[in-house]
């Protein structure tokens, strides 16, 4: 619309996502900085490149861009079909590749009372719902694997990654719901008045990406 | 639940105070305004409608409608849109007036809503339905009308997506013929945004290398005229090349309206597949993160009411529009402040029919003589205050 480019806003998941997707946008070429993890700041301007990064929390940043406060971000799979946000997801990253899945005991036995313990429960429950199960699923904050441990449910609906820590508790995989990698989500409105930005910043991820394989 | 306290009010629902109210009625007055010299002429309906005829009718989904039971156990819906109503309308008092006909309206509607971000259970919507003219001049005009209410209203930078659905039926029963569950799972993503869902899905179909391509490369066809060209290339199927065909004639409509500067072409821009019927579309204003206008074309829906006929129009939402508007000050006409005593009383009351005659804001009060701090409690926010005491007109100022 004008002739100066409007500033591009991402929301970028701090924490474990963080590193490999700022590692995927450097070799794309955009200089953002390497590490955020020493600083507080939690908006973080890179004029040159005509962006600006806002730190979230991962689960929130469906919200920052559903509401549009942020025109991109990044989130994990597992975070899209929980908030189930009305976003664009654009792009597979193909980073922080892990899994949703069903947890439990070794000698695990249907029970009369079925008690899984998530932090999804909306997945958990539509996965259990699509099965015809009837199961009681009860939010959890974090420690899922204590639940089956210590008999609050005798199931979990949790993330996987290598399974280690599974495998140091004593519990195993019963089965996989669905595969986790980062999105590339977009805003509605966004997707269109900066789409030229947001469009070049795909097909720049998207090089990159085919280049990794 | 817990009883609500006193000051409490249902989910999604809100008060507007003065100052809202006076800008959200500057913003319904200039869009109809608009629409009025367009030749549309403003309808009123009810705000309940029985659920078999227009709740069913409308394209709001069964668990977003509001229902409730009238005294003799009828179901009844507050009115999800105005699309609806205006075509019972139009098939039944109207029913003898000949097409074209033009129709604008501005109403509250309702949605029951989940936890959704920006969703309000009743919000406001400002549209127009021009019902009886299959043409790409029509969807144009639609569109151009949006255009200038949108400006009319006070949106400044806004941009308006055009699609197609037949682009997409035709493109798909081209590529994937004689399966309709395919077709059906690449719509649900696009119509959820998903485009990693939609390649993904178009991975495991087992096509041919430059059919997957060719359908991977919808994703990209967005932008002016130059997609129309790109999109005829496509496809050889008769249904999505007559779609294209029409998106051009529209677009040159609208370059002879010379609003090309805010449309664009987006054939991944899809809306509900089974209300819309032809043209769709969406505008988007900066700065705002939901869409502000969506319409289309329908030419379904006034069968349902026993009077086939195409129609196609677009609602603004005029409460997403005050978002944009925030923030900036009105002019008032000038506003003044008569104090009187018994003496100053007839005076006093004759001079302010007199101010408000030629205009001005007038506002009376009594005060008794020697009271001046009655008077300066009231007299914020006038730019005149005029006193009528012990017979004696005095003028103070602020």
């Amino acid at each position: 619309m004008n002739g100066q480019q409007e500033i591009l806003k991402v929301a970028m998941p701090k924490g474990r996502i963080y590193k490999q997707a700022s590692k995927l946008f450097r070799e794309a070429g955009l200089p953002i900085p390497v590490d955020f993890d020493d600083t507080r700041k939690l908006i973080i301007e890179v004029p040159e490149a005509r962006m600006e990064f806002i730190m979230a929390k991962p689960v929130d940043v469906p919200t920052y861009v559903e509401y549009g406060v942020a025109d991109i971000g990044i989130v994990g799979k597992d975070v899209l079909m929980e908030e189930n946000k009305d976003v664009y997801e654009l792009l597979d990253l193909g980073i922080a590749k892990c899994r949703m899945s069903v947890i439990g005991l070794p000698d695990w036995k249907p029970v009369i009372n079925p008690r899984v313990a998530t932090k999804y429960p909306n997945v958990a429950s539509q996965y259990f719902r699509e099965l015809g199960q009837q199961v009681e699923v009860i939010k959890l904050n974090g420690s899922i694997e204590l639940a089956p441990l210590i008999g609050l449910a005798d199931r979990i609906v949790d993330m996987v990654e290598t399974g280690q820590t599974l495998k140091e508790n004593g519990l195993v995989e019963m089965e996989s719901i669905f595969g986790i990698t980062s999105r590339l989500i977009a805003n509605r409105v966004s997707y269109r008045m900066k789409n030229d930005q947001i469009q070049k910043l795909c097909d720049r991820l998207q090089a990159t990406l085919a280049a990794r394989v | 639940m817990s009883k609500p306290k006193v000051f409490e009010k249902p989910i999604g629902v809100k008060d507007y105070l003065p100052h809202a109210v006076a800008k959200m009625r500057k913003v319904e007055r200039q869009a109809l305004d608009c629409m009025s010299r367009w030749g549309y002429e403003q309808i009123v309906t009810p705000t309940m409608e029985f659920y078999d005829t227009v709740g069913v009718a409308s394209s709001t989904s069964d668990q977003k409608l509001f229902k409730l039971l009238n005294n003799r156990g009828t179901t009844l819906v507050l009115r999800s849109d105005m699309t609806a109503p205006i075509a019972r309308v139009v098939s039944s008092l109207l029913k003898e007036t000949p097409f074209p006909l033009r129709l604008s309206y501005h109403a509250n509607v309702f949605r029951a809503i989940e936890e959704e971000a920006g969703r309000d259970a009743e919000f406001y919507q400002t549209g127009v339905e021009l019902v009886g003219d299959p043409s790409a001049e029509a969807d144009a005009e639609v569109v151009a009308l949006a255009i200038a209410s949108l400006k009319a209203a006070g949106v400044e930078r806004f941009k308006i997506a055009i699609g197609h659905v037949g682009f997409l039926n035709g493109l798909f029963e081209e590529a994937l013929p004689g399966q309709p569950e395919a077709q059906e799972s690449l719509k649900a993503f696009l119509l959820g945004r998903d485009y990693v869902g939609y390649r993904e899905q178009l991975r495991s179909l087992s096509l041919t290398e430059p059919v997957q391509r060719e359908l991977e490369g919808i994703l990209r066809l967005r932008g002016g005229q130059e997609i129309c060209d790109q999109a005829m290339q496509l496809s050889e199927d008769a249904t999505a090349k007559s779609a294209i065909r029409h998106l051009c004639e529209i677009w040159d409509v609208l370059k002879a309206y010379g609003v090309c500067d805010h449309v664009l072409i987006d054939l991944t821009m899809i809306g509900d597949f089974s209300y819309y019927t032809g043209m769709t579309f969406e505008g988007y204003a900066a700065d705002l993160g939901f869409p502000v206008v969506s319409g289309g074309r329908y030419d379904n829906l006034l069968t349902q009411f026993g009077r086939p006929a195409p129609a196609t129009g677009f609602a603004i939402k005029t409460t997403r529009i005050l978002e944009l508007l925030d923030g900036e000050e009105e002019e008032q006409p000038e506003r003044v402040l008569i104090g009187y005593d018994a003496k100053g009383r007839s005076e006093a009351l004759a001079e302010a029919q007199r101010l408000r005659a030629q205009g001005a804001i007038v506002v009376t009060e009594r005060i008794e003589a020697g009271d001046a701090d009655g008077l300066k409690a009231c007299r914020e926010g006038f730019a005149d205050v005029v006193t009528f005491i012990g017979g004696s007109k005095g003028e103070q100022a602020k």
